[in-house]
């Protein structure tokens, strides 16, 4: 399969996935320390699909993610020291600590915020479909869900209303097989997700999300499309995710070599380096350099987060609205 | 130049103004234009009472219909909201909040804060309030409280069609999502209304009419309420001050308490229900700040503790009226 990517591309979609993978195994690692509050859910595995999909993106395009939210973050070019930092609930952090990890947004780089709620964004981002056809940008908005949010209301009111409107939304089910703890082969009543595009009017595939190149070609498609003005498309990606729904999960609802498995068959960072050197005359010394620049990008980010200042008791009654 | 038009038509011009003036402002709902997709011609409704009727013909497609699909399109008008527009969205009644609270509380409201400072959400939801038309349990409701309970949320409440008009206009300006609530059984009432745009600050109460003995803080409906009483009492030589605090969130405390440091006397009319209504948090927030202001017992006139009911009988029961708040006037009265 071809592919309309160049070579600076493919780096960069190197760059992206690898820099998801450290930043998310060294969150495991720090959480595992007793270093980060709260909830933390890995991304890690899933990476072909965040930045297949946000290749096909520019920064006038939205998106809006899930509680499972750090890779999509890092696709869209939100600044991994500031997430690191909001991780950490920094003042420093992309929220200034008062979102943590699954509130991380960055409206400057069309990032409208992770979700704490299961099935938040895709209403949302019928709203930023609707303001890019209104004010003619030819910009598409697209909502990142799981397969536990196929099943919320608000996901089939979306899919129904942006195909109604006809608006540039595209909704990108990741499917990773379990909704928390429940598997997708119990709670998608239909079997795959992508067949519900049918009963929405919209075109839907299922593709492979441990390959880069498929995914990236599905949204390819799907983001023309919405860019002609032809309407929202669902793309179904079939992953597997490496850690569990959160940190501390201990996974036993898995069957006991499954992770181990995946990992060593379906590593979407293996498939791509493995077919960037083939067909792509990259070689293995331009992805070690990258995979250098990354290792000390997330070296110095855990450092300046564990460093960085708390937020300030005066932060507590500040920004719940911009003026009162 | 004032004229007087109704509560009704008041929100229609405010919306017709801020269309003309800025294009990001757009409106969506269910049958806000009426007739999207049919044979027969648009504009049918313009809102299932009239509201929006004639907005279509002006601007078009920045009105539109939608799919009885209220957590997508009213996410749809906060998600439009963050990327520039200044969507007005109408939840019919606001009974429907159950179908898209979410969309409300958990995103619209806390994006500001949850996202550092960095979020704008300038989203207007317009919603009919009130008893007083048989429409039962689930079109009836004053659920304001619920709204003013969330930080991040604004909550509006006009009860003239002066005040519908400004606030209204005001509402759209305003960076912050705003809930703006409409009583139904005030749609009708005329005032005077200038021509010209005009906006009323929020958090700033109306004194309704002023007064010595007596202070009554009224909202929306009640206010016209309240007014009746006071007529009727004035004869027997109480004097009532009558304030509307016109929004709950921002509230204007002060007023209040400027109020009651002359009259010594509060009686509170609203038709939200009792337990964590309004009423409940207005006295709460005068025996606090206020205690040693207050000659008599707070007195709270507000709907028993039930669903709306359906039967006109049982349904003017519940509704607070004249009566009512002129006995609650008289039974703070008793203590000088």
């Amino acid at each position: 399969m071809g592919t309309a990517l160049s070579r600076e591309d493919l780096l960069e979609a190197y760059r992206r996935m690898k820099t998801i993978r450290e930043f998310e195994e060294r969150v495991h690692v720090e959480f595992a320390k007793g270093g980060i509050p709260g909830f933390v859910h890995l991304y890690a595995g899933e990476e072909a699909s965040a930045a297949g999909v946000c290749m096909n993106l520019t920064d006038d395009d939205k998106i809006a993610s899930t509680h499972r939210g750090h890779g999509h973050c890092i696709a869209k070019g939100v600044d991994v020291k500031g997430m690191m930092a909001e991780i950490y609930g920094k003042r420093t952090g992309t929220c200034h600590g008062k979102g943590g990890s699954m509130h991380i947004a960055d409206l400057d780089t069309g990032m409208l915020g992770a979700n704490g709620i299961v099935g938040g964004g895709p209403p949302l981002v019928c709203g930023a479909a609707l303001a890019a056809k209104m004010k003619g940008t030819g910009g598409v908005a697209v909502a990142f869900f799981g397969d536990g949010a196929s099943n919320q209301g608000t996901t089939f009111e979306s899919m129904n209303l942006a195909a109604a409107w006809k608006i540039p939304a595209i909704f990108v089910a990741e499917n990773n097989g379990y909704a928390e703890a429940t598997s997708s082969k119990f709670s998608v009543a239909c079997g795959d997700v992508s067949v519900r595009a049918a009963g929405f009017g919209m075109p839907g595939v299922m593709v492979d999300g441990h390959d880069f190149f498929a995914v990236y070609e599905a949204m390819r498609v799907a983001v023309e499309r919405a860019r002609r003005g032809e309407g929202p498309s669902l793309v179904e990606v079939k992953l597997d995710r490496f850690y569990g729904h959160f940190e501390g999960d201990n996974q036993s609802y898995r069957a006991p070599d499954e992770v181990k498995n995946v990992r060593a068959t379906k590593d979407c960072l293996n498939r791509f380096k493995a077919r960037v050197m083939r067909d792509h005359n990259i070689s293995e010394t331009e992805l070690t350099a990258i995979d250098d620049e990354i290792a000390r990008l997330i070296e110095e980010s855990v450092a300046e987060a564990v460093a960085a200042p708390n937020p300030t008791p005066e932060d507590l009654l500040t920004d719940v609205y911009i003026k009162y | 130049m004032a004229r007087k038009i109704s509560y009704q038509q008041a929100i229609n011009e405010a919306l017709d103004q801020e269309m003309a003036r800025d294009p990001s402002v757009i409106i969506m709902g269910e049958d806000v234009v009426g007739g999207t997709g049919g044979d027969g011609e648009m504009d049918a409704w313009g809102g299932v009472l009239g509201v929006t009727k004639g907005l279509y013909g002006k601007y078009g497609n920045r009105i539109m219909d939608t799919p009885i699909s209220e957590s997508a399109f009213v996410g749809a008008a906060i998600g439009a909201a963050t990327c520039g527009m200044r969507p007005v969205c109408e939840l019919m009644f606001i009974d429907f909040l159950g179908v898209c609270f979410d969309q409300i509380y958990n995103q619209a409201a806390k994006f500001r804060y949850m996202f550092g400072g960095k979020a704008r959400t300038p989203v207007v939801i317009r919603t009919m309030i009130g008893a007083g038309f048989r429409a039962a349990a689930q079109h009836s409701q004053c659920l304001y409280p619920i709204f003013t309970h969330i930080p991040g949320l604004k909550v509006v409440i006009p009860s003239s069609p002066y005040d519908a008009k400004g606030l209204l206009i005001q509402a759209i300006r305003d960076d912050d999502p705003v809930i703006f609530c409409e009583h139904k059984g005030l749609y009708a009432q005329e005032g005077d209304v200038p021509e010209e745009s005009y906006t009323i600050p929020f958090g700033e109460a109306n004194i309704v009419r002023e007064g010595k003995d007596v202070t009554i803080v009224a909202l929306a409906r009640m206010v016209s309420m309240a007014k009746k009483a006071a007529d009727v009492l004035a004869k027997e030589g109480i004097s009532c001050e009558i304030i509307d605090p016109r929004t709950t969130s921002p509230f204007d405390e002060d007023t209040i308490l400027e109020s009651v440091e002359n009259t010594g006397h509060l009686v509170i009319v609203d038709e939200s229900s009792p337990r964590c209504g309004m009423a409940a948090d207005i006295s709460a927030m005068v025996a606090q700040k206020g205690f040693g202001l207050l000659r008599a017992p707070i007195q709270m006139v507000t709907p028993p503790h039930t669903p709306v009911p359906f039967s006109g009988t049982l349904e003017d029961l519940y509704i607070p009226n004249p009566a009512k708040i002129e006995a609650a006037v008289r039974k703070c009265m008793e203590y000088a």
